[in-house]
């Protein structure tokens, strides 16, 4: 009896070491992320053209995001924030006097410590390994928690059924429905096909620049080593994925 | 004797009541099969028609999955021909080209409603915005 409890024993024992080793050498072979996609807004060049809403009107075509004339039942991808509300806690006295008054684009920030997705009790959402904060609209039971935990509102819930107020919907991007939430999702669709987002190639004035922030050559890695940028509320240490060039 | 008689008749009655679905189907014909209008151009599947009929909801949630939490695109079928998983762009963006008479006939016929359309937009409607609006109020 005792011979096979030590059997059992040394059996338990090869076993746990062996699942320890599997999962030690799981989490080395698991590279970091080969990618860290992120987007710069310059804003001094996104105020060229005043009153342009190019980047608004791709996103939401590209996207069929409804347009819902009732402000409660809003759903938003990419919009237009005055500066002073977009950056509520940093506001230098000596901010430039272009920029007071403003409006600066604010969309998803893709953070690398999503709180939304900290919060999600399906996983409906999750941040993927090269950084976008997706949505699985499939899973997605609508509790609004995500809604609810992200400090830069930029997270929509679909109050009415969405369809209607999407005269002419694409069917290259599935459409949402009513009970679940929605954001900006980097156009992963688009960047799976080799394209940049929608808004980066929509801008007339060539304000928004996107690429991979672990390339040391890419355009966004050379520009945030030139130029000073802030992001929204760091302070929350969401650390977000927007860069505002400023 | 009486009492045996109620008895039985009344045993009687309740299994014609009890069985009468079964009789029913018996004597009404079944409704015939819904014609599907078979795709022009393209001659097979990704899978067997027979897998298809059956559990083509299978394949669309695996597929739903590789896309949506993988990013895995492209699907290799039992021929080796790469197919875009796409509801909207493969299955009936070039093949079922029609929904109304493919997916629909077998659907109405079988009594399911998938909310799969709520979403993946196949066919552009053309609703009147006005309306839109009163709804949303």
């Amino acid at each position: 009896m005792s011979a096979s409890r030590r059997v059992f024993l040394r059996m338990a024992a090869t076993a746990a070491t062996a699942a320890a080793a599997g999962s030690a050498l799981g989490c080395a072979a698991a590279s970091p992320s080969r990618r860290r996609l992120a987007m710069a807004i310059d804003v001094g060049k996104c105020l060229e053209i005043p009153g342009c809403r190019a980047c608004i009107d791709a996103c939401h075509v590209a996207h069929n995001v409804p347009a819902i004339p009732d402000r409660a039942h809003e759903v938003k991808w990419i919009w237009k924030e005055p500066f002073e509300r977009a950056f509520s806690v940093q506001q230098p006295d000596t901010l430039p006097a272009a920029l007071r008054g403003s409006e600066v684009l604010v969309f998803c920030n893709h953070c690398d410590n999503p709180p939304c997705v900290r919060v999600c009790p399906t996983q409906a959402t999750w941040r993927r390994d090269d950084g976008v904060v997706a949505i699985d609209e499939h899973r997605c039971i609508g509790c609004r928690y995500c809604v609810a935990a992200c400090p830069y509102g930029s997270r929509s819930f679909n109050f009415v059924d969405p369809r209607p107020f999407v005269p002419h919907p694409t069917t290259d991007y599935p459409m949402r429905t009513k009970g679940v939430v929605e954001k900006c999702n980097l156009c992963e669709e688009r960047l799976a096909a080799g394209r940049l987002p929608a808004c980066v190639e929509a801008c007339p004035a060539r304000a928004m620049i996107f690429g991979d922030l672990d390339d040391r050559g890419s355009e966004i890695r050379t520009l945030l080593n030139e130029r000073y940028a802030v992001r929204r509320r760091p302070e929350l240490g969401t650390r977000p994925q927007v860069y505002y060039v400023i | 004797m009486r009492k045996r008689l109620l008895v039985l008749g009344g045993l009687a009655l309740f299994v014609a009541l009890a069985t009468w679905p079964a009789w029913r189907a018996l004597a009404w014909s079944v409704p015939p099969a819904p014609r599907l209008a078979r795709p022009v151009g393209a001659t097979e599947c990704v899978a067997p028609t027979d897998f298809m009929r059956a559990s083509h909801m299978k394949l669309l949630i695996e597929w739903r999955d590789r896309v949506v939490r993988d990013g895995v695109r492209t699907y290799i079928d039992r021929n080796g021909r790469a197919v875009t998983m796409s509801l909207s762009k493969t299955c009936i963006g070039s093949c079922h080209t029609d929904k109304t008479k493919f997916c629909d006939r077998c659907h109405d016929y079988a009594g399911v409603k998938p909310t799969c359309w709520d979403c993946h937009v196949v066919t552009a409607p053309a609703p009147v915005v006005s309306a839109a609006l009163g709804d949303a109020r």
